[in-house]
């Protein structure tokens, strides 16, 4: 990045308990305007928990989440609440628990301009399902289909179409691939970036490994246990991972060439204890590791 | 550690052929849509034993509808022929006053369904409101309605239909009170189950960060996706209300004479079992056979509804 865009996202301290459960426990990172971050982390690590913090599905503990310079948790009037659920949308990991099997694909993208009254009449309704159907590559004629008739992937596009309906800058993808066939997988992958550059949108891509997140990522966050222990560009974290638990992921990838493939050793992750006054490190430019002093300088070494 | 694709060999592009891939972008749907009701009807309408528990409960309600109305006797005639054997005058026979017991049965048919329907509409309004509330507020207000939900049910019911006989004369109203007392219980189960299960699927989740409000939720969701499991238990409820009144008949809380349900009859048709064994047969078959026809449907409705069995 040459020169620095505006943060569209600023995420402090960011705290998500559930009883005992420390699902996100103080993540900060920030979101540029245009840019997609990758975030990435193995099942069960708090993803989705920051995701869903982030566009209010759930109350916070503690932290600060600040978008287009507004706290998002604050208090808001009806009007900023509104402008709220069209600035920023998701799309989720399940694509047949994420469309109601009781509507049509029509409905289920009109939802949104639905609730928020944004049509005149209901030929300009159709028009704009139509449209929205062409966007994410489905056929007009589609609209009246149930979601059951479509594919996994189609249905995938179907939930884009529905994130897409209020025009918002920013969406958070959850997983978005993760269910679906591998060959369905880049398809999706390309529409996202496709629509990224045609409306300049920023993504918060969320991912269980690295493999598909490196083609879509400008910048990756690594997450592990309720905290990020790495996060920096994606050239970065693929060439000069510093944290152990990264290079472990890096790891796991399959190579697409047999003779790499074959020799390709997975790095086992062999979690060593952070203490109280384990910090952000800025190793590089950009580049964070979260760890003791000492345990950074230990990383750095290898 | 640093896996870059450079020191790869190349491999020519056409050294590959594609052998074709899966294509997402297709139009390759079936040519009709079909929604969910209408798949529902038609895997409904294949399940055989359903169909026929249909058509008998259609029989049912049309001869109840019709007997009492077209018969040449009413059901509290004294016809002075007593405890006669079924006969081309009287098809079910007649009972020790002298009534005749086919216009008598189809009477009580009327009865019997109308406890068993009211029964479960009942069950279904509170049910569905106790249910929906706990389950969507959660919380606190879930925990003290379910434990209510439980104590109830933890009351001897026998217990009670005897408070309610002491205190009401025996008649349709303690007999539905006494079917409902408990009965909302189970739907109000369902219901919450039902709500906390839908009120976390994604799409519930979609709406919400399109900013919809309770009520979109409520009636663009939850109803719609509730509705299967709420019709399923309302068919299951009226055989088993239908048979809580035979039982409760015997016990005396049934209908008082002359009216008659199949409970009535059959407590009633009990007592001459040696001598006029028509009398406890008649109403014995039509509330096994009614019994039954709902519990086909109901379940047929059920495994029509499974989306396990979907596509
Ligand atoms: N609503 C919730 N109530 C209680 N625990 C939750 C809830 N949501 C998530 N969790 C827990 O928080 C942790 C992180 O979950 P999640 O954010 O879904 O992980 P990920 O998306 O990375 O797989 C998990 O241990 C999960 O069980
Ligand atoms: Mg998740």
């Amino acid at each position: 990045m040459n020169k620095m865009p505006e943060k569209i996202l600023e995420v402090k301290n960011l705290k998500q308990h559930f009883g005992s459960i420390k699902a996100v426990d103080g993540i900060s990172f920030d979101v540029y305007e245009g840019e997609t971050l990758g975030l990435v982390g193995e099942s069960g690590c708090g993803k989705s928990t920051t995701g869903r913090s982030i566009i209010r599905l759930y109350d916070i503990t503690d932290g600060e989440i600040i978008f287009q310079g507004k706290d998002i948790h604050g208090k808001k009037s009806a009007k900023e609440l509104k402008q709220f659920n069209k600035d920023m949308q998701m799309i989720f990991q399940d694509p047949y628990a994420s469309l109601n099997p009781r509507m049509t694909a029509g409905e289920i993208i009109s939802e949104g301009f639905d609730i928020h009254g944004m049509y005149k009449n209901k030929k300009e309704r159709k028009e704009k399902i139509g449209t929205l159907l062409e966007s994410v590559g489905l056929n007009r004629e589609h609209a009246n289909r149930y979601a059951h008739e479509f594919s996994g992937g189609q249905r995938q596009r179907i939930g884009i179409a529905r994130a897409l309906s209020l025009d918002p800058s920013f969406i958070i993808a959850d997983e978005p691939i993760s269910a679906l066939d591998v060959s369905i997988q880049a398809q999706v992958v390309n529409l996202l970036r496709q629509l990224q550059k045609e409306r300049g949108l920023t993504y918060l891509f969320i991912a269980h490994d690295l493999s598909m997140v490196k083609y879509i990522s400008d910048r990756i966050a690594v997450m592990r246990r309720g905290q990020i222990v790495e996060l920096g560009t994606a050239d970065d974290i693929y060439n000069y991972p510093v944290h152990p638990y990264t290079k472990s992921l890096l790891s796991a990838i399959p190579l697409p060439d047999p003779i790499s493939e074959a020799t390709r050793t997975r790095i086992p992750y062999e979690h060593e204890e952070v203490g109280d006054d384990a910090k952000s490190h800025e190793v590089f430019p950009g580049h964070f590791v979260y760890g003791t002093d000492a345990q950074v300088k230990q990383w750095y070494k290898h | 550690m640093t896996q870059s694709n450079e020191n790869l060999p190349k491999i020519s592009k056409d050294k590959f052929t594609v052998v074709g891939g899966k294509h997402d972008q297709t139009d390759q749907l079936a040519a009709k849509s079909v929604s969910f009701w209408k798949e529902v009807r038609l895997r409904f309408m294949h399940n055989k034993l359903a169909i026929v528990g249909f058509f008998i409960l259609i029989i049912v309600a049309l001869m109840a509808i019709f007997v009492p109305w077209l018969s040449p006797y009413s059901y509290r005639e004294q016809l002075g022929v007593y405890n006669a054997p079924p006969s081309a005058s009287h098809w079910f026979g007649t009972d020790d006053l002298g009534r005749d017991i086919f216009v008598r049965a189809w009477m009580g048919a009327r009865i019997s369904l109308f406890i068993g329907i009211t029964a479960a509409v009942i069950d279904l309004i509170i049910g569905v409101a106790w249910g929906s509330i706990a389950g969507l507020v959660g919380g606190r207000v879930d925990d003290i309605m379910m434990r209510i939900a439980d104590v109830l049910t933890a009351v001897p019911y026998l217990l009670v239909v005897i408070i309610l006989l002491v205190v009401l004369q025996p008649g349709l109203l303690p007999m539905i009170i006494a079917l409902s007392i408990t009965g909302w219980v189970n739907m109000a189960r369902i219901v919450r189950g039902e709500v906390l299960s839908i009120k976390s699927r994604e799409y519930v989740l979609a709406a919400r960060t399109l900013g919809a409000n309770t009520t979109h939720i409520i009636m663009k969701h939850l109803v719609p996706n509730a509705l299967g499991a709420i019709l399923v238990t309302m068919t299951l409820t009226i055989p088993s209300a239908i048979f809580t009144e035979s039982f409760l008949s015997y016990l005396g809380l049934g209908v008082p004479q002359p009216m008659a349900s199949w409970g009535t009859m059959a407590s009633d048709g009990n007592n001459a079992l040696d001598t006029a064994p028509w009398r406890l047969i008649f109403p014995a078959i039509l509330i096994s056979v009614t019994i039954f026809a709902f519990n086909a449907v109901g379940d047929g409705l059920r495994d029509a509804l499974d989306p396990k069995l979907r596509k």
